[in-house]
């Protein structure tokens, strides 16, 4: 936070920083968020949203799991697969994991490269980092097959508490739905990056509004998040 | 810094950060999920298990909100409007460990499942 340099058309003093900053941006008039665009504020108010939607799945979860009589099926032992003869633990969600990392950085990348306008990068980081979330997604959907195939239900499992199999499909089906709404988003924006649309400052088709490569960062910022989910999905529910 | 002399009338300012800097973080993102792997490969348990998973977890998600997320570049009004309403979950889940532990205690009681 080294430089406010506003480019606001009336305000042009700098502001202060830290908790005086904090206290006078909530404190003065019209818009709190001073540096950031509406876009950019209200995806962020959208994944605050979204985080108490994941965050009451996960307290459901703990929930069940602490208050079942039955044990809990291992997920260790779960989502286990035979490699080469032997058992190894865990072995597609690590490796989902790191697909689901490897998508963030290149969508990070994306980003930067956009705010220095180079069109065929951005576009190709993105086009990599949906690739990336259409992969995450049909490793899921193997593993769904998997699992459904081993006979776990929603309303139970052949390993013990019942509640195991409607927790484990709802979280990561709901989580697999953003990532693939994550892919669709990414494809559409990459698109525009591709044809220009932000050089030429083209009207978008339905708000009419300028395009702006911001958009590849407001992208990014729901793309993280859905990486973000999944680190506490991966630490609460397949390795505790 | 070119695109301030084209960027039309913006209302925002944004950050530039060598790349090198994505590639870092990338790389530590790498290795805290393959620690945290690790944690399950080995076969830890109990309390050790369940502090390295915590650890690992808010690690990661600081480095990705911090870093990826652009957050650590952001005026503090901004910051504590998105990080601080999360964190009273933490009081959710304070009052979910009790209601469950009353679940349990009710279910061993009148169902006899208990030991």
């Amino acid at each position: 936070m080294t430089d406010v340099v506003e480019t606001e058309t009336r305000i042009s003093q700098p502001r202060p920083d830290g908790l005086r900053g904090f206290a006078s941006d909530w404190a003065s008039d019209q818009r709190t968020f001073k540096n950031v665009s509406w876009g950019k504020a209200m995806m962020w108010i959208f994944l605050l949203s979204d985080t108490f939607v994941f965050g009451c799945f996960l307290l459901a979860y703990m929930s069940a799991r602490m208050s079942t009589t039955v044990p809990w099926p291992n997920p260790s032992e779960v989502f286990a697969l035979n490699i080469g003869g032997t058992e190894v633990p865990l072995i597609l969600i690590a490796i989902m994991t790191f697909v689901l990392i490897s998508s963030s950085g290149t969508m990070a990348m994306a980003v930067n490269f956009g705010y220095r306008r180079d069109r065929r990068k951005t576009a190709l980081l993105m086009l990599l980092t949906a690739f990336f979330g259409a992969t995450f997604v049909g490793m899921q959907a193997f593993e769904w097959t998997k699992l459904i195939s081993e006979g776990v239900r929603p309303w139970g499992n052949p390993w013990g508490a019942p509640q195991f199999g409607s927790t484990f499909f709802m979280i990561t089906g709901f989580h697999g739905t953003h990532v693939t709404i994550g892919v669709i988003f990414l494809l559409i924006i990459a698109r525009k990056v591709w044809r220009g649309d932000f050089d030429t400052e083209k009207r978008g088709f339905f708000t009419s509004r300028k395009g702006h490569y911001e958009i590849v960062e407001i992208t990014g910022l729901y793309w993280h998040f859905v990486d973000l989910v999944w680190v506490f999905i991966f630490a609460f529910f397949y390795l505790w | 810094m070119t695109q301030q002399a084209t960027q039309p009338a913006a209302q925002t300012d944004h950050q530039e950060h060598p790349i090198k800097l994505y590639l870092v973080v990338w790389g530590m993102l790498f290795v805290l999920s393959l620690f945290s792997y690790m944690v399950d490969y080995v076969g830890l348990h109990g309390y050790l298990r369940w502090s390295l998973i915590l650890l690992f977890m808010i690690l990661k998600a600081g480095l990705i909100v911090a870093i990826f997320m652009h957050m650590a570049w952001e005026r503090l009004a901004l910051i504590y409007a998105i990080i601080l309403p999360p964190l009273l979950v933490l009081v959710f889940v304070a009052m979910m460990v009790s209601e469950s532990h009353y679940v349990l205690l009710s279910r061993m009681t009148f169902f006899g499942t208990g030991p």
